[in-house]
């Protein structure tokens, strides 16, 4: 029988190419741009640290007098050195790791007119298992190295494949400005989108090259960057760890339970008072701990106007959809006459409403594959816009997935409104006045 | 023409028409709401600058190891630049306008005063305002007595010594008229910190910030006679004839990389790459607007040739009937032109309040001005031409019937 329903729908289609072309073309558009919109949507909003993402946490507390900047009540967006220090020490969580942007001067081993700068990120040594960082070559370095501000380094794959192959690097001298590291593993390619650990590079900046422990970054006057919010005087030698009243370090940590976080939270509204106490801070504990998740939700990170376009792509999904609704109306109301003779033959209405719906879905089929086709084609173009997000724009299987499943149920729901009118034809009438 | 007869046929086909109609209304709401958009990105993207940016090229250093007299390293390099064949003018600066990376204070009418009363951003460096081609519209120039040392001027902030700081700034005009409406704003004191007071000397017809992220306090921007040394943020700045930047670019990169080969050229553009750069997420954003748009009028239009293709194969009886009673083509042409007028004034109608109700929501969710009134036309333009256009084609078919029609049998 299906087989037959599916026969009845490719010989109907094609008695009219003209107006299923149409169909398969505004069905195949509307998919296609608004599955374009979405998936950019999706890999934007996408997790970017799935499987760890509920576990890390990004405390925040206000050092800032108590006078200053009455304007924004939430404390500042990173900590100030000592406070960094103070909670990496603490040790509270099961991991935790103070870090801040950098850019490094590389002299490779051909000398000194070849130097080129890289993105360096100075941290500490729970950065690497914390974020499950994989390595291909060696390892992150200890807390030991941590505390004895150790000349190391740890190097992305594409930067040691630059300087000495992949898997020779580690044990190699890595010379930044002045001063020689050792390297002391590579790792693999590791690009978490957004940039969560620090959004002031740029929400979608790209991973860095070279990791060297946060001490020895500042011991050694790597320089930082990133933003900087300052409310106390800056130092006049530009020595960002007297900078109390500069906060520039990002932290976070590791909490594996509720109870865990919730005995954080605790934790830092105790330390607040207890530097209050001390007269560092000025203000009544005024703390915040973020989970990934909604530390990307309070800096905004998706821009408004990539759900913009989202917004639109559906309006356009919508418009693309009652076009279809008016083209299979029409469709089905000229066949009146055949659709009589069917019913006059015996067939229930049922069954020419089944017919009917495979019809509408064979188009929809056409049309997503149609969408797929265009989809990827406008994936394809704004891959080639110079925004920051731009190389993110992809396809995943689920995705794939989703255009399809969205494509033939849209066809089909397109096509319940007409089938259902032209299932209520009396064909008594129809067959009388032919 | 006479529009009951159509209105009377339209009422037999109410869903088909109900539909047709609808789908202009959509479509005349979205590309109102989307035109909108995109002149919104346009217009921002023609932010004027106050600059003679194509005339500017920037160029930024990093030195490997610092430099022992960073100052000196400053003149030694401008000194080169201007060396350079082409070069006409050379400044040191600590940022460029729409270059992104900005430097901004707090500015006070009354060193006591608890609230800033506006943000600005400043612009440290010499020969900024004659290289960049700043007009000046009273007042006059910083001069080389104004300048203060930067490490000079830090110390003194530090140890409350006034008499290290700088003492004179420019302001453009947009940030005078803000802060003193309608006064001749040069002599007025302005304060960064309570100890740090500027006297306006001169005022800027336009300079725009290098954060200029919202038009209306774009051009809050001050100059400030600070000298700074090498360091890896600032910026060096040439003004040459638009004819020969890329020359002009190599040479001068060429001449500091021979001064010193272990520094690094971090950047090394022209201006107009600088506004580029700045506004490639709007050019992005508008050019997917524009594709958007394409796309579905390209859809409606298709919807209109369907249906009426339609329309015409379900009455070549009729038409027949009419051409044999004496109808002209014409009067067959112009029956399925006004149609289509009739439909899609209705449709563009409903699109009106539609585009109003969508705008409402786009202004409560992202920030968006009123939709202005001159947008309804477009949209309704747009929608007449595409209706029309996309009727011609099976209105000329149904002009073609034969007369003879009318007395076949099906």
């Amino acid at each position: 029988m299906f087989a037959y329903y599916l026969d009845l729908a490719w010989r109907a289609l094609r008695r009219s190419p003209v107006l299923t072309g149409l169909m398969v073309l505004a069905i195949g558009l509307g998919i296609g741009a608004s599955m374009t919109m979405i998936t950019v949507l999706h890999v934007m909003t996408a997790d970017p640290i799935p499987g760890r993402s509920g576990r890390l946490f990004y405390p925040q507390v206000d050092p800032r007098p108590q006078g200053s900047d009455r304007e924004t009540p939430d404390p500042p967006a990173q900590l100030t050195w000592v406070d960094a220090m103070n909670l990496l020490h603490a040790s509270k969580g099961v991991r935790q790791a103070a870090m801040s942007g950098g850019r490094v001067t590389v002299i490779p081993p051909e000398g000194p007119p070849h130097a080129f700068n890289a993105p360096a990120r100075y941290t500490s040594s729970d950065f690497f298992p914390m974020f499950g960082v994989r390595f291909v070559d060696g390892g992150g370095w200890t807390a030991g190295d941590d505390e004895k501000h150790a000349r190391v380094a740890v190097v992305a794959r594409t930067l040691a494949d630059k300087l000495y192959g992949t898997s020779r690097a580690v044990g190699k001298i890595l010379r930044l400005g002045k001063y020689d590291f050792r390297i002391v593993g590579v790792i693999d390619r590791w690009n978490p989108a957004p940039h969560f650990y620090d959004l002031s590079m740029g929400s979608y900046a790209k991973a860095e090259q070279v990791f060297v422990p946060f001490e020895t970054a500042m011991e050694t006057t790597l320089g930082t960057q990133g933003s900087m919010e300052c409310w106390g005087d800056f130092p006049r030698d530009g020595n960002l760890t007297k900078a109390d009243g500069c906060a520039w370090v990002q932290f976070w940590v590791q909490l594996d339970s509720p109870a865990k976080v919730a005995a954080y939270r605790k934790f830092l509204d105790g330390y607040s008072r207890e530097q209050k106490a001390l007269g560092r801070y000025g203000r009544e504990p005024n703390t915040r701990l973020y989970s990934v998740m909604a530390w990307l939700d309070y800096n905004h990170v998706v821009p408004g106007s990539v759900q913009l376009q989202a917004l639109l792509a559906m309006g356009f999904l919508l418009v693309c959809l009652i076009n279809t609704v008016a083209m299979l109306l029409v469709k089905f109301l000229r066949r009146g006459g055949e659709l009589s003779v069917h019913r006059a033959m015996g067939a229930s209405k049922r069954a020419v409403f089944a017919q009917l719906l495979l019809e509408a879905a064979v188009v929809g089929l056409a049309g997503a594959a149609m969408g797929l086709l265009l989809s990827a084609f406008g994936l394809w173009v704004v891959r080639q816009q110079p925004v920051a997000y731009a190389a993110f724009a992809r396809m995943d299987a689920s995705m794939l997935g989703g255009t399809i499943v969205l494509a033939v149920c849209a066809t089909l729901l397109a096509a319940l409104f007409p089938a259902w009118r032209a299932c209520r034809i009396a064909p008594a009438r129809l067959l009388k006045t032919q | 023409m006479d529009i009951l007869p159509i209105l009377s046929t339209l009422r037999r086909h109410k869903l088909t028409a109900g539909l047709l109609i609808m789908e202009i209304a959509l479509t005349c709401a979205i590309v109102c709401n989307a035109v909108f958009l995109i002149g919104q990105r346009l217009h921002r993207m023609d932010m004027p600058s106050g600059v003679v940016e194509h005339q500017l090229l920037q160029i930024q250093v990093a030195d490997v190891v610092k430099p022992v007299n960073p100052y000196a390293r400053v003149q030694e390099d401008m000194a080169l630049l201007r060396q350079v064949p082409g070069v006409q003018s050379v400044a040191f600066s600590n940022q460029v306008p729409f270059g992104g990376s900005s430097s901004n204070a707090g500015v006070l009418l009354d060193p006591n005063q608890p609230q800033r009363t506006l943000n600005g951003t400043t612009y440290f460096g010499e020969n900024l305002v004659s290289t960049m081609g700043v007009r000046l519209v009273a007042g006059r120039d910083l001069r080389p007595d104004d300048f203060v040392d930067v490490d000079v001027a830090l110390k003194g902030l530090q140890t409350g010594d006034s008499k290290s700081l700088p003492h004179v700034t420019l302001i453009t005009r947009t940030m005078a008229e803000r802060l003193w409406p309608g006064q001749n704003p040069l002599g007025h004191m302005l304060y960064l910190t309570p100890i740090v007071g500027l006297r306006v000397v001169g005022v800027m017809d336009s300079l725009v910030r290098p954060n200029a992220y919202d038009a209306s306090t774009a051009q809050y921007t001050m100059v400030i006679p600070l000298r700074m040394s090498a360091d890896k943020g600032m910026s060096y700045v040439i003004r040459t004839r638009a004819q020969d930047r890329a020359p002009v670019l190599a040479a001068a990169v060429a001449a500091l990389k021979k001064a010193d080969p272990q520094r690094i050229i971090t950047t090394q553009r022209t201006f107009d790459d600088v506004r580029d750069h700045f506004f490639r997420d709007d050019r992005a954003m508008a050019g997917i607007l524009v594709g958007v748009v394409s796309a579905l009028l390209v859809v409606t239009a298709l919807g209109i040739v369907g249906l009426a293709s339609f329309w015409v194969a379900q009455r070549r009886r009729t038409i027949g009937v009419r051409r044999a009673l004496g109808a002209t083509r014409g009067n067959i042409l112009h029956y399925f032109q006004t149609e289509n007028f009739l439909l899609a004034t209705i449709g563009i109608v409903l699109g009106m309040v539609l585009a109003y109700g969508i705008n409402l929501f786009l202004m409560q969710h992202y920030e968006l001005p009123r939709l202005p009134a001159i947008y309804f036309p477009v949209g309704a333009v747009a929608l007449w031409l595409i209706g029309q256009v996309a009727v011609l084609g099976p209105a000329l078919r149904a002009a073609a019937v034969p007369p003879v029609v009318a007395t076949r049998s099906v």
